[in-house]
C-alpha cells in the first residue's frame, strides 16, 4: 500500500454527533476526515429517534447530560438558520394527572430555571384545555416548555454533513473500522479497503463505542442497547396535539410521547426495553399495544388503526447512565460514548466541548478562513408558492413530475438527493420524504430505482433498500437460491 | 401508444376528472353523453387505464361486455371510446390541488404547472393498498416486504421478480392472483395466510389461482414476525385465537426472501380531503347520492375512491352515472333530488348510494359484515330479496325498482340482512 492520507482528527461514527464534531471541526485549519460503516451518515441511531430538541429542563444537574441539553438547546435557533433542515420550537407539556403530581412540575420547573431555562409555566386546566382540547380531559394540569423543539433528525445529520464537506472534510461511508493502531505520535485505522493515519481519532461509533474503544486498546466500558419503538400515524391526525406531550415521570416508566413531528405527522412512543442484541432492530406486539394503551389515555381521539409505519432505535447506554465524553488513558483517543437520549438535543453543545478537548491535547486551533457557515438551500417544492412552482417547473421540466404522491416530492428533489449522495431508497427517503408517507413507497418505489438507475448508471437490478444485501429486485433466469442475492 | 393529447390547455374545462383508470374513463363517457362538452381527463401514470394495465389475468368484462378479457383488454376497449368522443386525455400529469370552488392546480410533464377551473370536477383517484404499517407486522424491517399490486407491476409491467421465495398475507384479489403468477413464473410461492377464518377476495379466484396450482391456504393464521437485517430471510407464521391474536406456542418458522402483503385496499381521498366533503366513516370514501355526487354541488366520485370494488365491471356502471350526472350538472337537466336515505342495519357495513330517489331505478352496492347463509336482504317493510348465501369478499348487487317504492312516504330505509 503507497502514501496513506494523514488527518489530524478522524472521526469514527457518522451519527447526529459525529456529523456535528465534523461540522465544528472545519471552523478551524485542519485537516479532517469521518468513517462511517453504514452507506450513508445518520441510519444509526439519529435517525431512529424521538427528534425532540429537549427544553433544558429534564436531566439533572449533576449529570454531564444536563448542562449539555440545555447548551445544546440553545445553539439550535443559529444552527437552524445556517443549515436547512425542519425545526420548530413547538414547546412542550409535561401532564399530571393528580394533585400530588404537580411537586414534580414544580421540581421540574426549579431545575430548569435553575439552569436558565425561560418560559416555563404551570399550567391549570383552563389554560391547557384552551390550548390543546384534545387531551384527556382528565388532565389535572401541565408544565409548559416553549424552549422545546422538533426537528427531523436524519436531516440534521445530512445537513451537517453537507456543511462539513463544503468546507473541507473528508467522508468516507460504507467503510467499517476494523483496526486501529498507535505508531509513533499518530494512530493508523483500518477500513476493510482503507487505511489511514491521523494524530487524534474521536470515538463516535454509538452502540459500538465499546468496539472502537476495545481496538484502542481501552476496555474501560460496555455500551448496552436500549430499545425504543416509535409509531408513525396517518397525516390524517394533524393539529391533534399542536405541542409534544409527555406524560409526568413517574419514577417506574418513563412514559409514552405524543409528539407533532415537524412535517405534522403525529408519532407517538418510545418504549424503552434492555436488551442484548445491537443490530436487533425489530418491533414487537407488546411494544405496541403498551404504547397504544398508553397513549389513548393522553389524547384519547388517537387509536393504532392509524398507524402507517412503526420503527425502533437503540439508545446507547453506558454503565452509570451518563454520557462518557473526554481524553482517555491513549494519548490522542477521544471517547464520545454513551450518548443516549438527549444526545441530539445535546449534538452541537458535544461538539463545542469536543473541539476543546481537543484543544486541551494539544491541537492548533487555527481558524479556517474560508468556513462557510450555510449551506444552499434545497429545493422543497410542496413548500413553495404557486408562481414559484409555476417557474421552477417551467425551468426544469423534472419539477413537473411527481415522484412521491403522498408527500408531493418531485423528480427534481430525488435527482438532487441522488447528487448530494443517496444511493438506496433509504438514502431518497430520509433526504426528500419520498416514500414516507402514507402508501409507504408503493406508488414511488419504482420511479426512485429508476432515477437512482439512471442517475448513478446502475442497473436496476443493483438499486438496494440500504446497501448491503437489501436487493429489491431480481431478475428472471437465474436458479433460485434462497437467501443469497441473486 | 394511444393518444389524445391537448396541445394546448384551456383555461375553463365543463368537466375535470381527476384520474384515467376504468372509473375516470366510464365517466368520461358519461359526461359526453349527458351534453358535456369540454372535458379533461388527468392521469398521473404515462398512459391513461389505471391499474387495469397491469392485471394482464383474464376475469374482466364478463358482466359488461359479455365476454372475458383481460385488463389491458378492457382498458384498451374504453380508451377506444373515449378517443373517439374526442375527450382531452392528459396523462403524466398529477392533479396537485383543488379547492371548494373547483380551481384546479394541474403539474403535467408536457405543459408544466398550471392553473384551470372547472364547472364540475369528478373524482376517480382509485385506491391504495394497505401496508405493514397498518397492521403493525413485529419483528425487523429488510427489504423484501412489499404490497401484492406493487409485486404485480414488478413482474407485470417492468419483467422482474420481487424475489424467489414468497409468503403471502392476506387473501385479497391481488394477492391471490399473484400467487398464481408467481407459481407461473418459476417463483416458490410457500402459501396464503389469512388472518380471518374465511377468504377475502372471490372464491373463483381462491378456485382459479390457489386449488388449481397446490398453493396452501392457511386460515386464521398469521404472520407474528417478519426476520433479517437487510433482505427478509425467515418469517414466523402462527394460527389466531378468537381475538385475533397470534398463538405463539403453536407458531413455525418459514424460510423466504419476500413477503407480500395483500391486506386490503383504502380508498384515495387525500384530494377529496382538501375540499372538506362529507365522508362515510365505513367505506372512508365520500358520502354520494344516486348520482354519484358528493356533498359539494357539481363535485362527484366514481370507482375505488368511493368504495373497494371487486369487479371493473360494477366500476364502470357506477362511473357513467357519476359522468352523467357531470353532465347534466353542465347542461342543467339534473334528475329530482334524492328522497330517501339508506341506512345499514344488521349485518349490512355499507350500502350505496348513500340516497336513492322513488323517481327512477337504482343499483345497490352493498356489503355484508359477516358470511351468511340463507338470508334476506330487506329494504325497510318494502321489499325483501332472498339470497343463497353472502359473504364481505363479494359486493352485493341489487337492483331497485320504482314501483317498490310507489307507496313508500318515508324518508329513510333501513338495510338489514337476516336468517330465513
Ligand atoms: C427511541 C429513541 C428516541 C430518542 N429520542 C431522542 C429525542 O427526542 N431527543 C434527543 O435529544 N435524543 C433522543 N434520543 C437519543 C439520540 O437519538 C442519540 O443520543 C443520538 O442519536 C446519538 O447519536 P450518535 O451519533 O452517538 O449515535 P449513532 O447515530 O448511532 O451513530 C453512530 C455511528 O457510528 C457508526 N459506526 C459504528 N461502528 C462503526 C465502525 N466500526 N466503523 C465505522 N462506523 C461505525 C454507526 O454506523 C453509526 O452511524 C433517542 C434515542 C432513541 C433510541
Amino acid at each position: 500500500m503507497g502514501q496513506h492520507e494523514t488527518y489530524d482528527v478522524t472521526i469514527v461514527g457518522g451519527g447526529v454527533i459525529g456529523c456535528a464534531i465534523a461540522r465544528e471541526l472545519t471552523r478551524y485549519d485542519l485537516k479532517t476526515a469521518l468513517i462511517e460503516k453504514q452507506c450513508e451518515v445518520g441510519f444509526g441511531t439519529s435517525k431512529s429517534n424521538s427528534g425532540i430538541i429537549h427544553a433544558g429542563h429534564h436531566s439533572s444537574s449533576d449529570t454531564l447530560k444536563g448542562p449539555l441539553e440545555w447548551a445544546g438547546n440553545q445553539l439550535w435557533t443559529q444552527l437552524h438558520q445556517e443549515l436547512d433542515f425542519g425545526f420548530e420550537r413547538v414547546g412542550e407539556l409535561m401532564v399530571a394527572w393528580h394533585p400530588e403530581q404537580l411537586e414534580t412540575l414544580k421540581h421540574y420547573k426549579e431545575q430548569g430555571e435553575a439552569r436558565g431555562v425561560s418560559g416555563l409555566e404551570i399550567w391549570e386546566r383552563d389554560r391547557l384545555f384552551k390550548e390543546e382540547p384534545n387531551l384527556n380531559p382528565d388532565i389535572f394540569a401541565a408544565l409548559f416548555a416553549p424552549t422545546a423543539g422538533v426537528v427531523n433528525p436524519y436531516e440534521v445529520c445530512f445537513s451537517l454533513i453537507d456543511s462539513a464537506r463544503q468546507n473541507g472534510l473528508d467522508l468516507y461511508v460504507s467503510s467499517q473500522v476494523e483496526n486501529l493502531s498507535q505508531i509513533d505520535n499518530s494512530w493508523l485505522i483500518k477500513t476493510a479497503n482503507k487505511e489511514l493515519k491521523t494524530r487524534y481519532v474521536i470515538n463516535a461509533a454509538g452502540l459500538h463505542a465499546d468496539t472502537i474503544a476495545e481496538m484502542a486498546g481501552l476496555k474501560t466500558y460496555a455500551i448496552k442497547p436500549r430499545k425504543g419503538e416509535e409509531y408513525m400515524l396517518d397525516g390524517r391526525l394533524k393539529g391533534i396535539v399542536k405541542r409534544i406531550i409527555f406524560p409526568c415521570p413517574s419514577g417506574v416508566s418513563k412514559g409514552v410521547l405524543v409528539i407533532p413531528t415537524f412535517n405534522g405527522t403525529i408519532m407517538v412512543g418510545p418504549t424503552a426495553q434492555n436488551i442484548e442484541d445491537k443490530e436487533d432492530l425489530s418491533t414487537s406486539m407488546e411494544g405496541s399495544s403498551t404504547i397504544f394503551s398508553q397513549v389513548k389515555q393522553v389524547v384519547p381521539g388517537i387509536n393504532e388503526r392509524d398507524c402507517i409505519a412503526e420503527f425502533a432505535g437503540l439508545r446507547a447506554v453506558a454503565d452509570g447512565e451518563d454520557f462518557i465524553i473526554g481524553p482517555s488513558a491513549k494519548k490522542g483517543f477521544i471517547n464520545v460514548a454513551g450518548i443516549q437520549s438527549p444526545g441530539l438535543t445535546a449534538a452541537p453543545a458535544i461538539a463545542i466541548k469536543v473541539t476543546n478537548i481537543l484543544s486541551d491535547e494539544g491541537l492548533l486551533l487555527n481558524p479556517n478562513e474560508n468556513f462557510e457557515p450555510t449551506v444552499p438551500k434545497r429545493v422543497i417544492f410542496a413548500n413553495l408558492k404557486t408562481e414559484e412552482q409555476i417557474e421552477l417547473a417551467a425551468k426544469d421540466p423534472r419539477y413537473s413530475h411527481i415522484c412521491c404522491r403522498c408527500e408531493e416530492i418531485t423528480e427534481g428533489e430525488v435527482v438532487e438527493a441522488i447528487h448530494m449522495g443517496a444511493e438506496t431508497l433509504d438514502g431518497i427517503k430520509f433526504r426528500t420524504r419520498a416514500g414516507m408517507g402514507r402508501c409507504q413507497g408503493g406508488f414511488c418505489t419504482w420511479r426512485c430505482m429508476e432515477l437512482i438507475s439512471r442517475e448513478l448508471d446502475i442497473p436496476i437490478t443493483e438499486v438496494t433498500k440500504r446497501g448491503g444485501n437489501s436487493w429489491i429486485i431480481c431478475e428472471h433466469d437465474l436458479e433460485p437460491k434462497s437467501g443469497d442475492k441473486p | 401508444m394511444i393518444t389524445n393529447r391537448p396541445v394546448h390547455l384551456r383555461k375553463n374545462y365543463d368537466v375535470v376528472i381527476s384520474g384515467g383508470g376504468p372509473a375516470g374513463m366510464a365517466a368520461a363517457l358519461g359526461a359526453k353523453e349527458a351534453g358535456a362538452e369540454k372535458i379533461l381527463m388527468v392521469d398521473r401514470e404515462k398512459e391513461a387505464g389505471g391499474i387495469l394495465w397491469q392485471c394482464i389475468h383474464n376475469g374482466f368484462g364478463l358482466h359488461h361486455f359479455k365476454e372475458e378479457l383481460t385488463g389491458p383488454e378492457y382498458a384498451q376497449r374504453y380508451l377506444e371510446q373515449v378517443i373517439e368522443h374526442e375527450i382531452d386525455i392528459l396523462t403524466d400529469t398529477y392533479l396537485y390541488d383543488i379547492d371548494r370552488e373547483k380551481n384546479i392546480k394541474l403539474m403535467s410533464g408536457e405543459h408544466g404547472i398550471n392553473l384551470i377551473d372547472s364547472k364540475s370536477v369528478i373524482l376517480a383517484m382509485g385506491a391504495r393498498e394497505r401496508t405493514r404499517g397498518a397492521v403493525r407486522i413485529p419483528g425487523s424491517r429488510p427489504a423484501g416486504v412489499l404490497t401484492a399490486g406493487l409485486a404485480q407491476k414488478f413482474v407485470n409491467m417492468k419483467g422482474y421478480l420481487p424475489g424467489r421465495k414468497v409468503v403471502i398475507l392476506g387473501s385479497g384479489d391481488i394477492g391471490l392472483i399473484m400467487a398464481r403468477r408467481l407459481v407461473l413464473e418459476g417463483v416458490d410461492v410457500v402459501g396464503v395466510f389469512e388472518i380471518m377464518p374465511h377468504v377475502n377476495g372471490l372464491s373463483r379466484n381462491v378456485v382459479q389461482c390457489l386449488h388449481d396450482f397446490d398453493i396452501p391456504l392457511h386460515l386464521s393464521t398469521t404472520v407474528a414476525r417478519i426476520h433479517g437485517n437487510e433482505r427478509v430471510e425467515r418469517i414466523t407464521v402462527a394460527p389466531v385465537d378468537e381475538t385475533m391474536q397470534p398463538i405463539l406456542s403453536k407458531s413455525w418458522d418459514i424460510e423466504c426472501d419476500t413477503l407480500l402483503l395483500s391486506i386490503g385496499l383504502i380508498p384515495e381521498n387525500e384530494l377529496s380531503r382538501r375540499i372538506n366533503l362529507r365522508f362515510d366513516p365505513v367505506t372512508t370514501g365520500p358520502i354520494v347520492n344516486s348520482s354519484m355526487e358528493t356533498s359539494i354541488d357539481g363535485v362527484f366520485a366514481c370507482g375505488n375512491v368511493v368504495h373497494i370494488h371487486d369487479l371493473v365491471d360494477f366500476v364502470s356502471q357506477e362511473s357513467l352515472l357519476a359522468g352523467r350526472g357531470a353532465g347534466e350538472f353542465i347542461t342543467d337537466s339534473r334528475n329530482p333530488a334524492d328522497n330517501i336515505r339508506l341506512i345499514p342495519g344488521d349485518n349490512v357495513a355499507y350500502c350505496l348510494p348513500h340516497t336513492i330517489s322513488t323517481d327512477r331505478e337504482h343499483t345497490i352496492y352493498m356489503r355484508v359484515r359477516k358470511p351468511m347463509e340463507k338470508c334476506t336482504i330487506q329494504f325497510g317493510d318494502v321489499y325483501g330479496r332472498k339470497l343463497a348465501y353472502v359473504y364481505p369478499a363479494e359486493m352485493v348487487t341489487i337492483k331497485m325498482r320504482p314501483k317498490l317504492l310507489q307507496d313508500f312516504h318515508g324518508d329513510f330505509l333501513r338495510v338489514n340482512v337476516v336468517p330465513r
